[in-house]
């Protein structure tokens, strides 16, 4: 292994990357935990805000489309860094003085929970878009036979609006949980402890910049890959009775 | 009816217990960008050097239960203000602009601010001799103040993140000169990556802009944390704590009274 | 643009209302007394803005082109690159590409001890260059996907015809397959140009002064934290607004 590295000249990469310290790997994949653990709670918080913006647009009152039409296209016009900025402050802000009110003196905010707060909400708008779409594909005689047999509506919901829709919503879904993924870069900039930031600090103590970057997209990539990977079994499975696109249309 | 009751006493015990109440532990905010020799992150993740020990030190003296807690230097102050913080000891200079916004412990280290560049160059730290050059500083610094106030007519400013950057585009001759705390750049010439470069001098000093000193930031009107803190600082110096860390890491002392 | 009937339903009117008294209260009880003092500095970052905006989304769009044509119908040896590339910069985040072209290859530059010396150094020096080849690559990486996408799906009957009447095959793809294939797409471009709109703020982290860069310096400078954020914000969408009227025009004109 070492005369692999050695004739490759990235003996000193190596010892740089190595898992224990004085080698910096660990960090990395500490920083690597956090960034995945950020995008799995802002995907989820978004996913969740996507169904009720969904809904809201769809069979919602005026006045609630009309602001969901607001929220989407504002979170859609505005870059993420900004609103990165301005969600950390005004959140933190709010519930810092909203818990003082109630007497419960101050509440830490953990760097994740924040991070999951502000990128949760960039993703809700991305996410009301996709699951609209997805639900005005499903075919509308299945909704109108469900409500023809007097279905409650969160068993309507759950038992064939949500499973109708995951074949069409699949697809952006997966995109949702890149961006997700690499919105987590971002939150670096605001100080929060993720895979960049790790890198950053790595690279400043050590001034072996190219290689700590290089080692970090190398990572960023293996997530990627792997969610393709993941998602594409997903589509497969929510597909599943669905003829085969192959060979189709043209 | 009853899904949203549910919803609302789950959101309510979400907010309450994803923030567990901390009354007695104090966050000192400190840079989440390495500022060696004061503070700089190592392989295993722990924060180390002359800064993080004189806070340990003075929470001890102090009886605090701190908690280093790093931030983003941009955003530092609003951190403090927005309370995510409680403190702030990043080696941040007492200056009238910061005091308008918060209040300042008693000093607890001062040093001057010096121009760094390449050893090839002929350049003194003076307006004259930095015309048309390209001077890299880190944002939200005093260096920053001072550099647009006497430097930016002359020379052009740009204008880095972090300390550490400016020092990488001085090696890499992106730009001519950094100016910088003298401790900080002595450590960095001393470095193997610093060899291109010497401190050339400092610069003329302004109160106004330079400040006073170094202290520990706190929000405006918290007199109780601010008064724990001089005492705790007051107490380091006189018995000995602060030469003891300071002849660890550094020749000469620098608390200048 | 939204009719004008359509703003005049009632409960429209109470939010235009309310809208109306927020921007107010803002104007008066929030700190504008910077803006002054700032305003060239602003002026320069929006102008600063724009133009990495434009370069970047036509130099990415005529890189995106042949990465596009290669993934659809290249050979092996020309598409595999392509997707190679495209998928690199699709699986990377964009800010750590930045930062990799501008502090990764700064860090290569004492090793070179010529460079100094050539005439490219002035050029190396400075910020923006690395600025518009990163948002460039980035930008050519999402929209050679696009592209692929696109010129698959023009109708393979045009082409066959195209051919079987002896058009040379560039003529063919510049009169033919590339415009049918942006007019297949030209919604999408819009969306990913707004996006890129909304990536110029990350070249703020490597010294180019953009309008990003000057309200993070009107805030080191006076502390004031949400109202440069604000003005910001709303900057921001009036640009992503004309560029969303500019790509509906265009839509329009074409014909289909």
């Amino acid at each position: 292994m070492e005369f692999f590295f050695e004739t490759l000249g990235l003996t000193e990469s190596a010892k740089l990357l190595s898992l224990s310290p004085p080698g910096w790997g660990g960090n990395l994949l500490r920083g690597l935990a956090n960034s995945l653990q950020i995008a799995f709670g802002a995907f989820g918080f978004g996913l969740l805000i996507g169904l009720f913006g969904a809904y809201g647009k769809l069979y919602g009152g005026v006045v609630l489309r009309d602001l969901l039409a607001v929220y989407t296209t504002v979170i859609r016009a505005v870059p993420e860094l900004v609103l990165i900025l301005i969600l950390y402050y005004v959140g933190t802000d709010l519930i810092n003085q909203l818990s003082q009110a109630m007497g419960y003196g101050r509440v830490e905010i953990s760097g994740v929970v924040a991070g999951i707060w502000v990128l949760g909400v960039v993703q809700g708008a991305y996410a009301t878009e996709v699951l609209r779409g997805a639900i005005q594909a499903i075919p509308p005689g299945q909704i109108e036979a469900a409500r023809a047999y007097g279905m409650p509506p969160l068993m309507l919901m759950r038992r064939v609006t949500i499973p109708a829709m995951m074949s069409f919503a699949t697809p952006g879904l997966a995109n949702l949980w890149l961006i997700a993924t690499k919105d987590t870069a971002l939150l670096a900039i605001v100080g929060f402890s993720e895979l960049t930031l790790e890198t950053r600090q790595a690279a400043a103590s050590t001034r072996a910049y190219f290689t700590f970057f290089l080692a970090a997209g190398a990572l960023y990539l293996i997530v990627t890959l792997c969610s393709g990977v993941v998602f594409a079994r997903i589509e497969k499975w929510a597909r599943r009775g669905q003829p085969s696109l192959k060979g189709a249309g043209r | 009816m009853t899904l949203k009751k549910l919803m609302t006493t789950a959101l309510a015990t979400a907010i309450v217990s994803a923030g567990a109440v901390a009354a007695e532990e104090v966050k000192i905010g400190i840079a989440a960008e390495p500022y060696p020799p004061f503070a700089s992150l190592n392989a295993s993740g722990e924060w180390e050097g002359w800064e993080v020990e004189v806070i340990n030190a003075v929470c001890a003296a102090a009886e605090l239960d701190c908690v280093i807690t790093p931030v983003a230097w941009d955003g530092i102050i609003p951190s403090l203000t927005g309370q995510q913080v409680d403190a702030i000891m990043a080696s941040m200079s007492i200056t009238e602009e910061r005091q308008q916004t918060i209040d300042f412990s008693d000093p607890y280290y001062n040093t001057p601010a010096v121009i760094v560049a390449d050893k090839s160059m002929d350049i003194e730290p003076t307006p004259e001799s930095l015309a048309g050059k390209i001077i890299g500083i880190q944002a939200s610094t005093i260096h920053q103040a001072y550099a647009n106030e006497y430097f930016g007519d002359a020379a052009e400013i740009r204008v880095y993140q972090t300390q550490d950057e400016a020092n990488q585009d001085l090696v890499s001759g992106r730009i001519d000169a950094t100016q910088a705390d003298s401790i900080a750049m002595a450590d960095f010439v001393n470095s193997d990556i610093g060899t291109c470069c010497e401190i050339k001098g400092p610069v003329k000093n302004d109160e106004a802009i330079l400040g006073k000193g170094v202290g520990a930031g706190v929000r405006k009107g918290d007199d109780a944390l601010r008064e724990s803190l001089n005492k705790g600082i007051a107490k380091i110096l006189e018995d000995g704590t602060h030469e003891e860390i300071t002849g660890r890491y550094f020749d000469t002392s620098i608390y200048a009274e | 643009m939204i009719p004008f009937r359509a703003l005049m339903q009632p409960h429209r009117i109470v939010m235009l209302a309310l809208l109306l008294g927020a921007v107010v209260w803002c104007a008066v009880a929030l700190r504008w007394d910077w803006i002054p003092e700032y305003a060239p500095l602003a002026m320069e970052g929006l102008w600063r803005t724009i133009w990495i905006l434009v370069v970047t989304c036509v130099l990415g769009f005529l890189l995106a082109i042949p990465l596009g044509l290669a993934q659809a119908v290249g050979p092996w040896y020309l598409s595999a690159p392509a997707r190679v590339f495209c998928t690199v910069i699709r699986g990377t985040p964009l800010l750590l590409q930045i930062w990799l072209l501008y502090y990764g290859l700064g860090s290569l530059f004492p090793q070179i001890p010529w460079i100094r010396g050539s005439e490219l150094w002035p050029y190396l020096r400075q910020a923006w260059p690395y600025a518009v080849l990163a948002l460039t690559l980035s930008y050519a990486g999402y929209e050679g996907e696009v592209m692929r996408g696109a010129f698959s799906s023009v109708n393979k009957g045009q082409l066959e015809a195209a051919n079987a009447f002896g058009m040379p095959r560039f003529t063919m793809f510049r009169r033919i397959w590339l415009p049918q294939a942006i007019r297949n797409v030209l919604p999408t471009l819009g969306g990913e140009t707004i996006l890129q709109l909304k990536a110029t703020p990350l070249v703020a982290t490597i010294t180019v002064v953009e309008l990003y860069a000057v309200s993070s310096r009107v805030r080191s400078d006076t502390f004031i934290v949400y109202e440069p954020l604000i003005l910001l914000a709303v900057f921001y969408m009036i640009i992503a607004g004309i560029i969303a009227l500019m790509f509906r025009r265009f839509e329009n004109r074409v014909p289909g």
